[in-house]
């Protein structure tokens, strides 16, 4: 977070720097929020309207362990863990019925957030104690910065969408997956277990949506039962406005969210730059209805076609 | 239409009937039109047989349910999902109080109206136009208008101070907005709606918006809008512009909702930015899903009936809490949606013609002797 002490207009080194670092913690935050939602939709075409609740559980996860006196990377662990086993039951148990229902499935995953952060609600009470932000802050002129929201975060978002990358384009699961998503009937006859590849898939978004909870618990402040829309919103809006194309698409998505974000939010506070992030998205869908992925890939292809 | 030449022999009830009824809406029988009859009496008898509490109570319910109608028409009958209907609902609203406040008198409260439902109705068409002129589909338009939504809720939800003004109405942030109630007559004198009158001129509004509803999608406009949800692409080679019906359709989805937020807004005196909110936005989802997106009737009575059971539910019933509402409420709508895809009353529906059909085929093989038997 950015505390702006002197007259935010008056351009000057410090207050470049300080935008600088507003824009790194949007950008790792709407990326991490992004990122588990990007691969089940991106891979898996469903729509999952309870990842916010998802992030929950891995904010809840943590939370709890830490409260029982877990250091706090293991309560980590402990958040992504229980949001990785969560997915696979409700892939299991919901999702798979859904593969070909596209606005079936986010109906049913709506209704299953819906429940989930009533039922954190009912079971542990309207707010959990908050963890305090480890790393501290640095200052540097009438500024400072959290080192843990506005360093850690996003240099740990950049590395996730890179180890992705490496996953889906490096290893025979990745292959797989790819193949699994981009023609069922042929993987399944190249000996290819599908059913296994949507739940791993699946999993992955889930461990990821953990990952993000954990990393955010100690850097939300309150934690309370309806802290998952704060995340749904950004990544909604980032995976419709990044496309189809999983990594590329989450890259480009936030990076452009979030220099609207953090100049709005540094100019004229949080408030403008949530309102111009969601302005944006609006206007980037309507010029751009396949996301910014889905208008390289169309000009990539009209170039081909001319040469 | 069906019927259409040969109705001039037949007596106006049959022209009528002919009009109402179609592939499109689920009961055309006599039965279900008796049936229909007999229910709508006793609503009309409801407010003499109950207390005022339960009116008045059942008057929110009947306004809820214009905004079920206004995602049912446009998500059951053309294939759009909104998961922003509250948006022109919530506008409706606000401009309801906006212009109630600053004429202030009954005959401002009429003006208020129109106004309202022009303004939710013009953002629904400025936002379809933006949407279906623009080439954004399927899930893409889902997620927009729930940013649409969002945005107004965050938006309406900062506007605490006193700056925040329209003439003499404070918008009021998150402490929301006092709304005048709906009146007809001229002057300051004149039929104010409360109670018992808000639930009888909710209740006639609402029958007639059924009635009207169902001569719409039966009639040529409701078969391209039927074509329009099967195969978008198909339709467009046929000559259809897919995008104008698109935009017709939700221009009317929206006016539907934003009758609603009126009479929402006139019936709690109040409005406030959980209109918009991610919450209220679920419901409408909730109700048209369970009691199924392609019947209007459905779509009516799953919103009667599950909002009676939150309200019941808010008392709590036994060692079930309140807090158990959303909770059934969500689960309700998974259970539904994993075995009952279609909804309740087509579900129903469906059965009750299987049925029918299983006993017609028994007559016939009774009487069918001579079959030879395998």
């Amino acid at each position: 977070m950015i505390t702006p002490t002197a007259t935010p207009l008056s351009i000057s080194g410090y207050s470049l720097l300080a935008l600088f670092f507003q824009f790194l913690d949007s950008f790792g935050f709407i990326v991490l929020a992004t990122v588990g939602l990007a691969i089940i939709f991106g891979m898996m075409g469903v729509i999952n309207l309870a990842h916010g609740e998802f992030i929950l559980i891995g904010v809840y996860g943590t939370a709890l362990a830490y409260h029982a006196g877990a250091p706090l990377p293991l309560g980590m662990v402990a958040g992504v863990i229980a949001a990785t086993a969560f997915g696979v039951v409700v892939e299991r148990t919901i999702v798979r019925h859904f593969y070909d229902r596209l606005l079936d499935s986010m109906v049913a995953t709506w209704g299953l957030a819906l429940v989930v952060s009533q039922l954190l609600l009912i079971v542990f009470g309207s707010s959990l104690d908050s963890i305090s932000t480890p790393l501290g802050n640095v200052s540097y002129g009438p500024y400072s910065s959290s080192v843990y929201s506005s360093v850690l975060l996003p240099a740990i978002a950049v590395c996730v969408l890179a180890g992705l990358y490496a996953l889906f384009t490096r290893t025979t699961f990745g292959i797989k997956a790819r193949a699994t998503i981009e023609d069922p009937e042929t993987a399944r006859a190249m000996g290819i277990d599908t059913d296994r590849m949507y739940v791993a898939t699946f999993a992955i978004g889930s461990a990821l949506a953990g990952l993000t909870g954990a990393l955010y618990a100690p850097a939300l402040g309150s934690i309370t039962p309806n802290r998952g829309n704060t995340f749904l919103v950004e990544a909604f809006v980032a995976v419709v406005v990044g496309g189809q194309s999983v990594i590329l698409g989450t890259l480009a998505a936030s990076g452009v969210l979030s220099v609207f974000n953090a100049t709005g939010s540094f100019l004229f506070g949080t408030f403008v730059g949530q309102m111009l992030l969601l302005l944006v998205a609006i206007v980037a869908l309507r010029v751009l209805p396949d996301g910014i992925t889905g208008y390289v890939d169309d000009w990539q292809q009209r170039r081909r076609a001319e040469e | 239409m069906i019927g259409d030449s040969s109705a001039d022999g037949r007596s106006l009830l049959g022209r009528v009937r002919d009009r109402l009824e179609g592939p499109n809406t689920i009961g055309d029988s006599t039965t279900f039109w008796g049936a229909f009859a007999v229910v709508v009496a006793a609503l009309a008898v409801y407010p003499q047989v109950v207390g005022p509490y339960t009116v008045i109570q059942t008057s929110r319910y009947f306004a809820l349910a214009f905004l079920a109608l206004s995602l049912c028409f446009i998500w059951g009958y053309a294939g759009v999902l909104s998961f922003g209907q509250v948006a022109f609902f919530g506008v409706a609203a606000y401009v309801f109080g906006i212009v109630g406040i600053n004429l202030g008198s009954v005959t401002g409260a009429m003006v208020a109206l129109v106004a309202a439902v022009v303004g939710g109705t013009l953002a629904a068409a400025l936002l379809g136009y933006f949407m279906f002129y623009g080439g954004v589909r399927d899930t893409y338009v889902t997620i927009m208008t729930l940013v649409v939504a969002l945005v107004l809720n965050t938006f309406m939800a900062q506007t605490a101070g006193s700056e925040w003004a329209v003439g003499e109405a404070q918008l009021g942030g998150f402490n929301g907005m006092n709304v005048p109630s709906l009146a007809f007559g001229i002057g300051q004198s004149g039929l104010v709606l409360e109670r018992a009158a808000l639930y009888y001129a909710l209740l006639v509004t609402l029958v007639a918006t059924y009635l009207g509803l169902r001569v719409l999608v039966n009639g040529s406009f409701g078969m391209t809008m039927v074509a329009v949800r099967e195969d978008e692409a198909r339709t467009a080679t046929f000559g259809y512009d897919v995008p104008f019906v698109k935009l017709v359709v939700f221009t009317i989805g929206g006016a539907l909702a934003a009758v609603g937020g009126v009479f929402y807004a006139s019936w709690g005196n109040y409005v406030d930015p959980t209109v918009f909110g991610i919450g209220f936005a679920a419901l409408p989802v909730v109700w048209v899903s369970i009691g199924g997106r392609e019947s209007l009737l459905g779509a009516i009575g799953a919103t009667l009936v599950i909002e009676r059971m939150r309200t019941e539910l808010s008392s709590g019933i036994g060692p079930v809490g309140s807090e158990w509402a959303l909770v059934i409420v969500g689960g309700l709508l998974l259970t539904v949606i994993l075995f009952m895809p279609a909804g309740v009353v087509p579900t129903l529906d469906d059965l009750a013609d299987r049925a029918r059909s299983r006993r017609t085929e028994q007559s016939q093989s009774t009487t069918a002797t001579e079959e030879p038997v395998e």
